[in-house]
């Protein structure tokens, strides 16, 4: 894809002037899986945290995530898992820490910047844009992408045309990934539950990300469902190499695919390790079920 | 490094047996050059039968001067529904984008006229500098409406919901007062103050007036038929989302405001031309709120239904002129009325398509085999 | 003393102006309705009083207590046939509904009444009143102290009383107060009635003062007394108050100044720069959209 290596190019001027020393993971080197061992980590938070008029709602967070790692965030209701989302792509300004994308600092981006740098993400109560088609939803997202000018597509100028020929099938493709092409002009609006979440996935895959943020994408799914969407998680980030963390409260899925499972507690991160660690630890016992759960 | 990473992404997954499940090669379709031939030769047509009728006297002067301002208003419908119905906001100072953009094609031609060698007399003969001068006089309105859009719309454009609708109701009203008072800050005589503008050469015509139709309906849809008009689109349906994937809110909505300024400048440029005489007072709140009520009763987003609303809504006043004394009243009711019984206007977000009309009879495709095919189905 | 005369008058026109902003306020904080007709239940109002005192002759006491209740009735009944259909509808279509409403009232009228001014008499022979070597005019007082009554009352009424409580709670989430058991329909009637009372109250005032009434007279109060609510911050009570003194006093100075055609265009202007600053108004809350 000639076009991406270009795109990727006007996102990052100038890189070694802005690139920040780069965070170095000390702290449980074990979690990076061997597969990304020795990369530069493509998301990194350090000391990220927020107040909301005096009470901290995320305090401390800390992630390194490797380039083509699943995480989990898993966490009681109320946890700060979604706060954690939005301070990630800047829907909020953090009070504290950094975040790092590709080892530049989001601070002060605003929050297309921010997913011009490489974030894409989905959202717990779908988001869709709902009066327009399927296809037209995957297109909204490839906006940055597209470079036609005002006047090319007002006067239907041929570059209009081999631009909208060329990102119709690339939306064909993405849709692709969850046989959705068939529903290419249904309205968004109509979809089932599940073809909607689906549908939001791919949207934010056309943004080209490093990583994707995924916000409860089983929700309201089905078992059959989850196992399916399992299996295209894997699949998207096999395809496209691409980083995803995903805050789920369906632990089969959370198992199932993520290498790294944190648990977040009250705004903390109070426990990290890979899923079976996670199912055996106190802490996270206690945070589920309180003081009695652990015996 | 980077350039490695992305060597090494395969493309997305292959679409060719999905595309043979959307059957779109057994359909046929209408090329575009095809498309565009169509509805070329239908406005053509519409031009040359309304000039015949004309000339012919079939229509009388006043009748057209009536469908000329129809033009006008299908013009500031459709270019309110931009931001109205596309981008999803509320502004209620349309009007003043109007005045502006008539106000300066006026002083433009008047000014300008002499450096073509044309007078008042002249200008309403015809010719082809006065194509080029009223083409000129008509972007050069648009181009101050645009302008008052991109200052007023910067400041108004971060409010959200109803303030926005208030802040463009507030610059509306300040533009209304300083068409009216700046002659004396200025020390000579440029507006008219409040007696008006007069003496404006009658440079607008029937022609003239449904080629600029002709022209506008046909950018607006291309805008929103492209990636410029999807992310706009997207903004109406969910900012947040729309952010999120990218779009940069801030730039498309003050484009489609801008937009939306423009098309209202130069419609303004044809009415200062039909009407002969710009006055402060005929660009009040009350003008904007006519002009919103031509959208909101077609249908938020539907161009048809702007364009229907906007002539019926200008034909009827003057139709009914014998019933002076009622015909508010009665429209106030209608108004009232469609509202309650049907509260997403007339068309809904309907939008006409000839091609696509065509195209349907071509496939043998109508309606009522999709409805007969679904009740055999759930008979089954 | 002139100082004094026109702060004053500013505080006077100020004050008929937060009368009203205080019903767009309450309606808005309500149901979200930006209610156009809102300036047109005023000219309603001073038709009354026309009538009351010039046609029939009544006494003026008996008068003022016929414009608002007559308002009131309007209020509510536009309330229930215009609006109480489409409370699940779009907002636009309401705002349209509205509009359509206001256009109804101003024609019709004119209709009745016809285009021309309508004097209104004067409602008492008491023209100015003595404070020591200040002379001040009576309907200048008699206006501030109204307001500043009406305004106490309605706190009290929002803040301690249980329909008020019910309006707050309805204005936070009409879905759940109705699942509370309150009766939404009823309590949006009342806010209506409120509302619409004080807009009579104002129009009483407003034609004391400026004596005329013309069917177009709504659309000039009323959308100043809008531009104070939302300058003041829409949906509070204390902000429209503000934002109505403001806008009377900030017109007064203008024309004082020397400068009366542009006092409309300051008033505007104030509001910009106030929405450019405090993008809610001066009391209005900012509402963070959840993500």
């Amino acid at each position: 894809m000639p076009n991406e290596t270009s795109k990727r190019a006007d996102v990052a001027p100038e890189p070694e002037k802005r690139r920040r020393p780069v965070l170095v993971q000390v702290e449980e080197p074990n979690l990076v899986t061997e597969r990304d061992m020795g990369k530069m980590p493509v998301l990194q938070a350090q000391h990220l945290g927020i107040d909301f008029g005096g009470l901290t709602a995320v305090d401390d967070f800390n992630i390194a995530m490797g380039p083509t790692e699943i995480a989990g965030l898993i966490g009681p209701n109320g946890a700060g898992k979604t706060t954690i989302f939005n301070l990630l792509t800047n829907v909020y300004q953090p009070t504290r820490g950094t975040v790092l994308i590709d080892g530049y600092d989001t601070a002060g981006k605003s929050v297309v910047q921010v997913n011009k740098m490489g974030i894409a993400r989905t959202f717990q109560n779908i988001r869709l844009f709902s009066q327009m088609t399927v296809e037209e939803n995957v297109l909204v997202g490839f906006t940055n992408s597209m470079s036609s000018h005002l006047v090319t597509d007002i006067f239907r100028l041929p570059g209009h045309w081999r631009q909208e020929a060329e990102f119709h099938e690339k939306a064909q493709e993405l849709l692709g990934i969850f046989d959705m092409q068939g529903l290419s002009d249904e309205r968004a609006g109509n979809l089932p539950y599940g073809a909607q979440r689906r549908l939001e996935i791919l949207r934010a895959l056309a943004t080209h990300p490093k990583v994707l943020l995924l916000d409860e994408p089983a929700a309201g799914m089905n078992p059959n469902e989850t196992e399916e969407l399992m299996d295209n998680i894997r699949k998207i980030r096999d395809d496209l190499h691409i980083a995803i963390l995903l805050i789920e409260h369906d632990m089969s899925l959370v198992m199932g695919i993520c290498e790294v499972v944190g648990v977040l507690d009250y705004g903390k991160i109070i426990a990290k390790g890979s899923p079976e660690d996670i199912q055996n630890d106190p802490r996270v016992i206690e945070a589920y079920l309180g003081k009695q759960g652990v015996k | 490094m980077e350039e490695d990473m992305n060597a090494e992404k395969k493309p997305y997954i292959t679409t060719s047996a999905a595309r043979r499940d959307r059957g779109e090669h057994g359909r046929k379709t209408l090329s575009m050059p095809v498309r565009y031939a169509i509805n070329g030769v239908l406005v053509l047509l519409f031009l040359v039968l309304g000039e015949l009728m004309i000339d012919g006297g079939v229509i009388s002067r006043y009748q057209s001067t009536v469908i000329e301002q129809v033009g006008v208003y299908i013009i500031m419908a459709v270019s309110l529904n931009i931001a109205t119905g596309y981008l999803g906001q509320l502004p209620l100072g349309h009007a003043g984008f109007m005045s502006v953009g008539g106000y300066s094609c006026a002083l433009f031609i008047m000014k300008m006229a002499p450096v073509f060698g044309l007078t008042s007399r002249t200008i309403s003969a015809g010719g082809p500098e006065v194509v080029l001068l009223v083409a000129l006089g008509l972007l050069f309105g648009g181009a101050c409406s645009a302008l008052a859009g991109l200052v007023i719309g910067i400041p108004a454009l971060r409010l959200k919901g109803d303030y926005l609708a208030i802040i463009t109701l507030g610059f509306a009203e300040i533009i209304r007062v300083v068409m009216l008072n700046i002659d004396g800050v200025l020390g000579f005589e440029l507006t008219g103050g409040a007696k008006g503008l007069t003496g404006i050469p009658g440079y607008t015509n029937f022609l003239n007036t449904f080629v600029v139709v002709a022209i506008a309906l046909f950018l607006i849809h291309t805008m929103m038929k492209s990636r410029h008009g999807r992310a706009i689109l997207a903004i109406r349906d969910n900012e947040i989302a729309a952010e999120a994937s990218g779009v940069n809110t801030t730039y498309y909505k003050t484009m489609a405001f801008v937009v939306s300024a423009f098309w209202a400048g130069v419609a303004g440029g044809l009415y200062a031309g039909c009407i002969g005489v710009m006055a402060p007072s005929k660009f009040g709140f009350m003008k904007s709120i006519e002009i919103l009520v031509m959208v909101v009763l077609g249908g938020m987003g539907s161009m048809l239904g702007s364009v229907l609303s906007a002539t019926v809504l200008t034909i009827l006043p003057e139709a009914l002129r014998a019933f002076s004394d009622y015909r508010m009243v009665v429209y106030a009711i209608v108004l009232i009325l469609v509202m309650i019984f049907r509260p997403q206007g007339l068309l809904g977000t309907y939008d006409f398509s000839l091609s696509r009309v065509i195209e349907r009879v071509m496939n043998h495709d109508y309606p009522w085999k999709k409805r007969a095919a679904k009740e055999v189905q759930e008979n089954a | 003393m002139t100082v004094l005369a026109q702060l004053l008058n500013g505080l006077q026109l100020g004050s008929v102006y937060a009368l009203i902003a205080l019903g767009y306020t309450m309606v808005y904080g309500i149901i979200l309705l930006l209610n156009f007709a809102h300036g047109d239940i005023i000219m309603v109002g001073a038709y009354i009083s026309w009538i009351a005192l010039a046609q029939l002759g009544l006494h003026p006491i008996v008068a003022a207590i016929l414009a608002v209740a007559g308002c009131t009735l309007l209020g509510v009944l536009i309330d229930k046939v215009a609006y109480a259909p489409l409370r699940n509808a779009p907002r636009l279509s309401i705002l349209i509904t509205a509009i359509g409403v206001s256009y109804f009232l101003e024609n019709g009228a004119q209709l009745v009444f016809g285009a021309d001014a309508k004097v209104v008499p004067a409602f008492t022979d008491i023209t100015t009143i003595q404070v020591g070597d200040v002379t001040l005019y009576f309907t200048a007082i008699l206006t501030i102290a109204v307001t500043a009554v009406s305004t106490i009352v309605l706190n009290l009424l929002v803040q301690k009383t249980k329909l008020g409580k019910a309006m707050r709670a309805v204005s936070e989430d009409m879905g759940a107060a109705r699942l509370m058991g309150i009766n939404v329909n009823n309590t949006i009637s009342f806010t209506f009635a409120v509302g619409s009372a004080l807009a009579g109250i104002g129009a009483v005032l407003y034609s004391m003062a400026y004596t005329q009434a013309t069917p177009t007279m709504g659309i000039m109060l009323g959308t100043k007394a809008f531009v104070a609510a939302v300058l003041g911050g829409i949906g509070s009570i204390p902000g429209a108050v503000i934002g109505g003194l403001l806008v009377g006093m900030a017109e007064v100075l203008v024309s004082a100044l020397g400068f009366p055609v542009w006092k409309d265009a300051v008033v505007y202007l104030l509001l910009i720069i106030v929405l450019i600053f405090r993008p809610t108004g001066i009391l209005g809350r900012t509402m963070n959209e959840k993500v």
